[in-house]
């Protein structure tokens, strides 16, 4: 990767011309592989031809008939798939909201993301492209949360995926059950953990009301408040709420507020969904899971099973895997998909739970989650097949730009560990010592 | 799936016709059997007897007695070997009077034993089993300075009396970040952990010359910690330290050279900086989980490494290891899985599991490999065992007969 960049500052010195355009004057085809599009079937030997940082064809041939000019990369014998999304990531060194209080709906986690975190080389070494990063599950709302993609960054401006009305993407953190419950200020039960959730947002709708009473009469209008400003955009649907949530009943709590409030959820973790499936199905609300390697550890987690993700693919629920990260390492991703196969998922759905469901879930699905024409060229080229414990990410793209390379020295020490491979701090999860109870 | 469900299957129905839990004589037919004494058998057979393996060679050669139980498998390996766990220990809940792994009351605390802390009914030990795990290797965790003792014991029994192995393993000593103590407490630096268990191991030494005196002035009065570093320091218990950091393992051998115990080293995620040191001091390594969260002490750790320190001749076991949150309990089958594909392949990592794990804790004359003669531990699988897709289907312990992986049927 640093070639890269030494070959980029090269170019825009001599050239002056911007990455960007750069991508846009190529076009180049990825030839001979084993194409998993996704939406649509499999391909067993095709051609993906990008340019401008976007797939323009995926070809269900091998045939080489191309523009003049367009570079031909072979890739006989490998796969390619969509870049993989992590609808769950703490990567970056994060910390939102702190032990003041237990709810920070003004913090924003890209304020607090280090970008040269050794995590995000981690991160493309397991063929990831675009997470949502988020504070962590120590408060009933630790903050907002920023959707990115693994683009070369020198800050976290370089990562944000831009809105049609001109806003960051990201969502909302909120958290239930037991990690947010503890002393004062933080609430001590369930009962009080919704009550307060409930408070704030009853005082966001008054805000609201009172900002639209007001109009364009500017001594009506109260006093800017950042929290509710942001809670407006939830209550309005344009900001998704991130929901921790283990229990059956904790799940069902959340399903019942989002009800009052008319907020959209995407609930996580799900340890124990499996018992209320119908109901999630029922309410429409999609679902972002992960498979830890034995339950418990913690109490919500006592039922945890491998089998979260057939459950839901049965009941008809728009499920997708997250690594957590650090919970579980970005680069073993696939492996999690692949123990959802092993505890009965199907193939389709657990490739899906990598990519397109994770791209409806963030609402970025016309850009990312699939490889088809004018989508962002995101992908992976891997050397056999993606539930294969034996597999390699080989190389990661984002925007048709190479952003991991296994055989680049580096990055493989990246992929693998190593001496010098990172200094990192754990992320700030508020009350993890709470959590260890 | 299906060739899942046939192997729950045959096995079920294998289970229903063998009522008699005691039953003398049991057969298990094998597309593959890796015996890890030599190439693996194409369609094999084992044969226990009385809970031992009587017989094992290809279908053809052995006999299956006409009323022994048989069971059907693709793939069979010995009973998998956990060569460094907590479970027993570490409940599934993270309720302080669920944890018994670490008592924080003193750092040196070598006469606390593991048998007095294992529970075998905790849901983590059959959870292991399920994976094909047979044998943990058990006891007091990393995170002080000297935190107890571990023991080795079958995942299939009643009480911690059914299928112990060895009830004292080795002392467990930590060398590493999580033994380090803030404030005003110690130890609270390196050089403050070598001095204290220098001067531990110097009172023992002192001890045992006074317990030998004949003059009854003289006789020290018996002293239950000092006589656990005394066996370590007669080499009939080994230390296993957990180091880390390089210049940890690098203390470790000072200690060892300096008291002549013997050592295992334990977690050494910059063991791949180390080769030579650790092959001149002829130590093997069980090695940290390769999906341990690489920070603080393993910020320089490798999927490679399990490999690095198979090449250079050095013995490695795997192991699960010891986490504070989740995953409470790692599963071995999956961490050696990872070694697997980094560099070790099937059967080098199949090893670190099995017979190179029997050797580190030197129970290889009674598990660890398909021998005439060995424990009757076997583990059935529909595949490559280390495939993410694969299913442990079950798997024998003395001969009886444990479920395998069991999932809620979704049709
Ligand atoms: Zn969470
Ligand atoms: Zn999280």
């Amino acid at each position: 990767m640093r070639r890269f960049w030494i070959l980029l500052f090269t170019l825009v010195v001599i050239g002056g011309v911007s990455r960007s355009t750069l991508a846009e004057e190529s076009t180049t085809a990825f030839v001979g592989a084993k194409i998993i599009p996704i939406v649509g079937d499999e391909i067993e030997r095709g051609v993906l031809i990008v340019k401008g940082g976007k797939i323009v064809e995926v070809r269900a041939t091998d045939d080489r008939k191309f523009a003049d000019g367009t570079e031909v990369v072979d890739v006989s014998g490998k796969v390619l798939m969509p870049g993989i999304i992590c609808t769950h990531s703490h990567i970056g060194g994060v910390g939102g909201g702190d032990g003041s209080g237990p709810l920070h709906p003004e913090v924003r986690i890209y304020d607090a993301i280090n970008v040269r975190s050794s995590g995000f080389r981690r991160a493309v070494a397991g063929g990831l492209t675009t997470l949502n990063i988020m504070p962590g599950s120590g408060h009933l709302l630790s903050g907002q949360t920023v959707y990115v993609k693994l683009r070369e960054a020198r800050t976290i401006e370089d990562m944000f995926i831009m809105l049609k009305d001109g806003r960051i993407a990201g969502g909302m953190k909120m958290a239930n059950g037991t990690n947010s419950q503890r002393g004062k200020p933080f609430p001590g039960t369930r009962g009080k953990s919704a009550s307060l959730v409930r408070e704030m947002f009853v005082a966001a709708q008054e805000y609201r009301d009172k900002l639209a009473k007001a109009g364009d009469d500017e001594k009506k209008r109260p006093d800017r408040d950042l929290g509710k400003e942001f809670l407006i955009e939830v209550l309005e649907g344009r900001r998704v709420v991130h929901h921790h949530t283990h229990r059956n009943d904790d799940i069902i709590t959340v399903l019942r507020l989002a009800n009052e409030f008319g907020f959209r959820v995407v609930l996580h973790h799900v340890s124990e969904g499996w018992m209320v499936a119908d109901e999630i199905a029922e309410a429409g609300a999609p679902c972002s899971i992960l498979i830890i390697d034995s339950p418990g550890g913690k109490i919500e987690a006592r039922n945890l099973i491998f089998e979260t993700g057939a459950i839901l693919e049965k009941a008809g629920v728009l499920t997708a895997f997250h690594t957590d990260d650090w919970i579980t390492d970005s680069r073993v991703f696939l492996r999690m998909a692949a123990l959802g196969v092993r505890a009965g998922m199907s193939r389709q759905k657990a490739l899906e739970a990598l990519t397109m469901a994770g791209a409806k879930i963030l609402e970025l699905d016309d850009r990312i989650g699939s490889l088809e024409p004018n989508k962002d060229a995101d992908f992976v080229v891997l050397d056999g097949d993606p539930f294969s414990v034996y597999t390699k990410v080989l190389q990661t793209y984002v925007e048709g730009e190479k952003v991991f390379d296994r055989s680049d020295p580096e990055d493989h020490l990246h992929a693998v560990g190593g001496f010098g491979a990172g200094h990192d701090q754990e992320p700030y999860l508020c009350c993890r010592e709470h959590e260890d109870d | 799936m299906n060739r899942f469900l046939a192997g729950i299957l045959v096995l079920a129905l294998a289970a229903l016709v063998s009522t008699d839990a005691t039953a003398a004589e049991v057969a298990v037919r094998a597309k593959t059997i890796y015996t890890m004494e030599g190439d693996p058998i194409t369609d094999g057979v084992v044969v226990i007897r009385d809970g031992k393996i009587a017989a094992v060679g290809a279908a053809g050669s052995v006999n299956i007695p006409s009323d022994a139980k048989v069971y059907d498998a693709e793939i069979v390996t010995p009973g998998l070997i956990d060569t460094h766990a907590t479970v027993g220990l570490t409940g599934i809940l993270n309720q302080k009077q669920d944890q018994d792994q670490l008592e924080h009351s003193e750092p040196i605390q070598p006469q606390l034993r593991a048998i007095d802390a294992y529970n075998a009914h905790d849901p983590l030990v059959a959870w292991v089993r399920q994976f094909g795990v047979t044998t943990v290797h058990t006891g007091h965790a990393p995170g002080e300075l000297v935190s107890g003792q571990t023991m080795i014991i079958k995942t299939r029994g009643n009480t911690v009396n059914d299928g112990l192995v060895r009830e004292t393993a080795a002392v467990a000593v930590t060398l590493a970040k999580s033994a380090r103590k803030h404030g005003d407490k110690s130890p609270g630096t390196r050089g403050k952990m070598m001095s204290m268990l220098r001067e531990a191991l110097i009172e023992t030494q002192t001890y045992m010359r006074k317990r030998e005196s004949d003059d009854p002035e003289k006789k020290a009065d018996r002293d239950f910690k000092k006589e656990v570093l005394a066996s370590v320091l007669r080499k009939e218990v080994p230390l296993m330290v957990t180091a880390h950091r390089a210049n940890d393992i690098a203390n470790a051998f000072r200690l060892a050279k300096e008291f002549d115990f013997r050592l295992i080293l334990d977690g050494a995620a910059e063991s791949h900086l180390m080769i030579d040191e650790i092959k001149a001091a002829g130590v093997p390594v069980i090695l940290h989980p390769m999906m341990a969260r690489y920070y603080g002490d393993l910020e320089n750790a490798s999927m490679e490494t399990a490999a690095i320190l198979r090449d250079a001749g050095i013995l490695v076991g795997m192991q699960s290891g010891f986490e504070g949150y989740v995953p409470k309990t790692r599963v071995v089958l999956f961490e050696a899985a990872i070694a697997a594909a980094n560099g070790l392949g099937l059967e080098g990592a199949l090893r670190t599991i099995t017979i190179d794990a029997a050797k580190i804790l030197e129970i290889d004359d009674r598990v660890g490999s398909i021998a005439v003669g060995k424990d009757g531990d076997l583990a059935f699988f529909d595949g490559d065992p280390f495939e993410y897709t694969t299913h442990c289907v079950g798997v024998l312990i003395d001969g009886q007969f444990e479920p395998g992986e069991t999932y809620k049927q979704i049709d």
